[in-house]
């Protein structure tokens, strides 16, 4: 039952400041995931929230209190750490039990709370293992256990699936989700993989070099990226981005000669002259045929084929336009031979304008 | 007629069998047998007669060695238990320190440099009763006006025993255990510490069964270091006096050299190793459970 508030919070490493000064709100029961590429400081901030690390500047509060110089067994946080950290001299039900045992709770409740949490993680065939017998998975969800048996204010996970293969890693992340609707608490999660931040976060809040970049719904920051950084970083493939000018009659001019219109959207929004960086992703830019209905069609684009991933339910191109490679998207696909030469049209209404020397969106 | 060619392998192995038949093997065989022997220093011919277990029935069925025995145990008992809780305490409070850190390590290994024969006669000099250190101390400070008898008394001089050991040999376990300190994981400490833990209980519950394994390979250096002591002790107190200090070693090295009964003296010595054996295997058998509780056998 908790907020959590961060305040212009700052770590440094001596004279190396890693985190300058961040500012972040977490309402109760909020799932917030925190993106961004290695070394950004995602695992510095969760460790700072948690007491592990100090602060060297501004404030953390948990549910109203400020906890900057509060030991971590007084947060009444759990956290899961990026490399399980389980107790290896400890079998998995005394894993599960230590912090209630710490605790001096009476032993009846603590078997019930393990045995809780052990149905739910489906924990029961290996309760009297050591870690050291157990699969990355099951450590996994032990650590994960140990995490819930407390019924903490919050739950702090630092990357907790990374060392999972790619089937289990879905599963999981379904697990986590049931998880929070299940026991509805304040959850801040750590990771470098945009799906796993999509699909988990009721807020993404994506980190760059110790900054912030942007926070918002998935669907905000997907939709509406504020620099091109946070465009190519949310969405698999990456956001295309293309190198231009805006010319007269509202058109943008592109290397190798390629030209589009001005997007409706931006029209006055950008003047001639101006350097841009045009953004769009490839479910946006379909061949004919292949594709969906679009708002605002742009005029056909001849474009060979330069390898092509068939992905199933779809096949992802990869083309050459304006001297770049870019992606693009062909849904209902049939076979396609590397050379083939294709006419895409590109969805005008879904592009996204950025300023080319601050690498803001224009909108 | 074909000769027999000898193997390979029995080429390859038998310089290094005539060496160790040279220096343990025959030692060890002569010392075995001569214990059946009524064998004296001064009268070679004694060597070659058999009496059989007699050197052996005269050991068991003697108070002198059962008590220099039990002397042995107890200040290995006592002397193990304080230097691995000293030596604990020590490791804890250097693992702590972030400046010369380098240093003080180095420090803390001098006592382990010097011969024990030179501690002995530091020691016994800081405890003699006229012009000791400690006498001295303790009358200047007013304290007493006594010369207390520290090397004369019954338990002041096993006292000053185990204080010499102690002082000679707490920096093997605070080596040991220091080591034992950096090889600790972070994270478990880490998730202790979220888990609520206290620093008390961090260590109690986290620290400590990571340092077992070095503890127990401490001990049981040591436990065979203690079972065979015999300088610090000859110096100190010649295991006097009237053997109120007489450990196992003592006695045994009186008896053979000073007695020349080197054949019931070789009888002692092999009864002797009987314990250490028990606490080489004893610690070996803890170390093992120690190490396999963290997953760390096999
Ligand atoms: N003890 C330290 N001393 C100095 N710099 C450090 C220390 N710990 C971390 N850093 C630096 O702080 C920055 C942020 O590290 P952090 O571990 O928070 O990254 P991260 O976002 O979690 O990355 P990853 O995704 O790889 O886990 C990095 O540049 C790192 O080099
Ligand atoms: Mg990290």
């Amino acid at each position: 039952m908790a907020s959590v508030q961060l305040n212009n919070v700052v770590k440094k490493y001596g004279a190396l400041e890693v985190v300058h000064g961040i500012n972040l709100d977490v309402a109760h029961n909020e799932f917030v995931v925190l993106v961004g590429p290695s070394g950004c400081g995602k695992s510095t901030t969760l460790r700072m929230i948690a007491g592990l690390e100090e602060i060297s500047g501004g404030e953390i509060s948990i549910g109203e209190q400020v906890v900057n110089d509060l030991p971590p067994r007084d947060r009444n946080i759990s956290m899961v750490f990026q490399n399980y950290a389980l107790y290896p001299h400890m079998t998995v039900r005394e894993n599960l039990g230590f912090s209630l045992k710490i605790a001096g709770k009476e032993q009846a409740e603590i078997d019930r709370a393990v045995n809780e949490a052990s149905t739910i993680l489906a924990l029961e065939d290996y309760m009297d293992r050591r870690p050291g017998a157990l699969s990355g998975g099951q450590r996994q969800r032990v650590a994960m256990g140990r995490a819930i048996v407390r019924h903490p204010d919050v739950f702090l996970f630092d990357e907790p699936l990374s060392n999972l293969d790619a089937k289990l890693r879905a599963q999981m992340r379904v697990e986590i989700k049931k998880l929070h609707q299940k026991i509805k608490t304040t959850i801040i999660y750590v990771t470098h993989d945009q799906v796993e931040a999509m699909t988990l976060a009721d807020r993404i809040v994506i980190m760059r070099d110790g900054f912030i970049e942007q926070q918002g719904t998935p669907s905000e920051v997907f939709e509406h990226p504020v620099n091109t950084f946070v465009a190519t970083f949310i969405g698999s493939p990456p956001m295309n981005l293309l190198q231009g000018k805006v010319i007269a009659d509202n058109q943008l001019a592109f290397a190798e000669g390629f030209t589009l219109p001005v997007p409706q959207e931006f029209v006055g929004a950008v003047k001639a002259g101006q350097d841009i960086v045009l953004g769009f992703r490839a479910d946006n830019l379909m061949p004919e045929n292949h594709a969906l209905d679009l708002d605002e069609a742009s005029p056909p684009i001849k474009m060979p084929i330069v390898v092509s991933e068939p992905l199933g339910t779809e096949t992802l191109l990869y083309t050459r336009l304006a001297g770049g490679e870019i992606q693009a998207k062909m849904l209902k696909p049939r076979p396609v031979v590397d050379g083939e030469v294709l006419t895409f049209h590109l969805d005008l209404a879904r592009c996204h304008l950025f300023d080319a020397d601050t690498q803001k969106s224009l909108r | 007629m074909r000769r027999k060619k000898i193997p390979t392998w029995f080429v390859l192995i038998f310089p290094a069998l005539v060496i160790l038949a040279a220096v343990v093997l025959v030692p060890l065989l002569f010392s075995l047998y001569s214990s059946f022997t009524p064998y004296k220093l001064t009268r070679p011919d004694t060597l070659f007669k058999w009496i059989g277990t007699f050197n052996y029935q005269k050991a068991i069925n003697s108070a002198v060695f059962w008590a220099a025995f039990g002397r042995t145990v107890l200040l290995l008992t006592i002397a193990l238990n304080l230097e691995m809780l000293l030596g604990l305490g020590l490791a804890l409070l250097v693992s702590r320190v972030t400046r010369g850190q380098r240093a003080l390590r180095t420090l803390m290994m001098f006592p382990m440099m010097f011969s024990p024969i030179l501690v002995g006669f530091q020691f016994k000099f800081i405890f003699n009763d006229n012009v000791g250190l400690v006498n001295n101390a303790l009358q200047s400070l007013g304290l007493t006006n006594e010369a207390i008898p520290w090397l004369v008394d019954k338990n002041l001089a096993m006292f000053s025993i185990i204080f010499a050991e102690m002082w000679s040999s707490t920096s093997v376990f605070a080596i040991l255990i220091l080591a034992g300190l950096f090889a600790i994981p972070q994270d478990p400490l880490e998730a202790a510490k979220v888990d609520g833990c206290t620093p008390w209980q961090t260590f109690r519950h986290i620290t400590l069964p990571f340092l077992m394994p070095f503890i127990y390979i401490a001990l049981a250096i040591r436990s065979l270091d203690v079972a065979r002591a015999y300088d610090i002790v000859q110096i100190m107190t010649n295991g006097g006096p009237a053997r109120r200090t007489e450990l196992l070693w003592t006695l045994i090295g009186r008896t053979g050299y000073v007695d020349a009964k080197m054949g019931y003296a070789n009888a002692m010595g092999y009864i002797s190793i009987v314990m250490a054996i028990f606490f080489t295997i004893f610690f070996f058998r803890k170390l093992n459970a120690a190490r396999s509780e963290l997953g760390m056998a096999g």
